[in-house]
């Protein structure tokens, strides 16, 4: 069977899209057939890709318009008989055809404070249980595929990227600032420089999500629930006044 | 710091599926809700049948000074309560605001986006001191459906007692269910082994956790058993539906 690609090809400047005809197999998926082409019929083809296991995060791509791993998607779901439309990330610039610059993203990574653990205990080591850590390992599943930040509207529609770090840094800060041993605290910081309010949560992050990580809900909800601690509850503020609590009494 | 790649406008996209589904539906189920309340909380009139209450007036507040019907004095608790809701907010800034209207699908673009950061979406930040609020009125909706079992002094079971005990349960669960009720009974604890009463607190957790992961369903399901428990009373106590007792 053969079925028709249309492939996003260009750079910075301008860039088209170009149909090419593949032969399609039994379990074939779309980075296949990305391959396919860049093998017979255009080698300058760019694209970016490791593990084709969905657990590497370079193959990122727009596939019918919906953010995707080219590694994981089938081809057999688009048997529509339409041209499957292949882009690059939306949000983020394009380097070459399905090459996007995503090194903002590890700029904001700078801004998070790192992981600063408690005080060991007497015999030298720290302990924790699993079940108070199994909260954060969800976050740590994050592949750094970037679909989230690229569908994040704040980002994709209102390029907000100087005042909003997008979900994947959110969850990042969640993974730490939830962790049982940190006592770093980086409620202001998700505020004010990862830009936490902007969130509207209206969820496209969690949905498009390859490791089903419940980013709004686990992670920038009990975020902004944080916040609404430290900065918008009066109740949470008077109590601390009385008692004498620090900010973050759970650390 | 734009993608060249990037279209723009209100609605475009490359997706081919239905996306636009889920906002209209909601919109449309939002909206008709809406319509329908007003109205019954408006007119004032047959919300009582036998021992039934509807939960547009419960509790039920007579208070002669008030010039308006009685449930417009207590409605703003559960009005407020999902406006802020972080589902609902999901729901009708997709469906009202557009913003965005589907994932990756175009919007009005614009830097002057301010999410809720400022007025009015700031004062989403007071969602949990509804939630404090609705919480109690669930245990007073559990006594009117309580109170539903007695007619005359003697115990009895109609099928309108049945409704408002399906209408308590879902809306118990929709309510126990809430973001911010997770944050307040143990969310906010990173460290459960090292606080007091922390097993306590991970296990009341869990269960809120259970119910919050089925949040937008029991939004729905709740939203619609409000509806028609006071759709099912009404009618009784209009006599254009007759309530069969079952014991």
């Amino acid at each position: 069977m053969e079925t028709t690609m249309s492939v996003y090809r260009g750079d910075k400047n301008s860039g088209r899209f170009v149909d090419y005809k593949v032969k399609q197999f039994e379990g074939m998926v779309v980075l296949d057939a990305i391959h396919q082409i860049q093998a017979e019929q255009s080698t300058d083809l760019a694209c970016r890709w490791n593990c084709k296991a969905g657990k590497c995060g370079s193959c990122s791509a727009e596939i019918n318009g919906k953010p995707r791993l080219m590694c994981m998607s089938r081809m057999d779901q688009y048997n529509d008989g339409k041209p499957i439309v292949v882009r690059p990330l939306r949000a983020f610039p394009v380097i070459r055809d399905l090459v996007t610059d995503v090194s903002w993203n590890y700029e904001i990574n700078k801004k998070i404070k790192p992981f600063k653990p408690k005080a060991k205990e007497a015999d030298g080591t720290w302990r924790m249980q699993q079940y108070e850590v199994d909260r954060v390992q969800e976050f740590r599943k994050c592949i750094e595929c970037f679909l989230c930040q690229n569908v994040c509207h704040v980002l994709r529609d209102h390029d907000k990227k100087n005042e909003f770090g997008g979900p994947r840094f959110l969850v990042r800060a969640a993974s730490l600032e939830m962790h049982p041993l940190d006592t770093e605290d980086r409620i202001d910081m998700i505020k004010d420089s990862l830009g936490s309010g902007l969130c509207n949560i209206t969820k496209c992050c969690t949905e498009v999500c390859p490791e089903s990580i419940k980013i709004t809900d686990n992670g920038i909800i009990p975020l902004k629930e944080r916040i609404v601690d430290a900065h918008f509850d009066p109740v949470v503020w008077l109590w601390r006044k009385i008692t004498g609590k620090p900010a973050q009494p759970t650390k | 710091m734009n993608s060249t790649a990037t279209q723009t406008g209100l609605f475009s996209t490359d997706r081919r599926d239905k996306w636009w589904v889920g906002p209209l539906a909601s919109g449309l189920g939002l909206a008709a809700f809406g319509a329908y309340s007003t109205w019954a909380a408006a007119i004032g009139v047959h919300y009582e049948f036998g021992p039934y209450l509807s939960p547009f007036y419960a509790p039920l507040i007579k208070w002669d000074a008030f010039p308006f019907s009685p449930a417009f004095l207590i409605l703003w608790a559960p009005l407020g309560f999902r406006a802020t809701c972080y589902y609902y907010r999901k729901a009708y800034y997709r469906a009202y605001f557009m913003d965005p209207p589907g994932c990756a699908v175009g919007e009005f673009r614009g830097h002057g986006y301010k999410g809720e950061t400022s007025f009015p979406f700031i004062i989403q930040n007071v969602h949990r001191f509804f939630m404090y609020v609705a919480v109690l009125f669930i245990f007073m909706l559990g006594y009117d459906a309580v109170k539903a079992f007695t007619w005359d002094g003697q115990f009895g079971i109609g099928v309108g007692t049945i409704i408002m005990t399906i209408n308590v349960l879902l809306l118990g669960s929709y309510t126990f269910g809430c973001h911010s009720l997770r944050h307040v009974i143990g969310g906010k604890t990173d460290c459960f082994s090292c606080t007091k009463f922390g097993p306590v607190k991970f296990q009341a957790w869990r269960g809120v956790s259970f119910l919050n992961s089925r949040h937008q369903l029991f939004a729905w399901c709740s939203l619609f058993s409000v509806g028609f428990t006071d759709f099912y009373i009404r009618m009784c106590s209009m006599g254009i539906f007759t309530d069969v007792r079952l014991l």
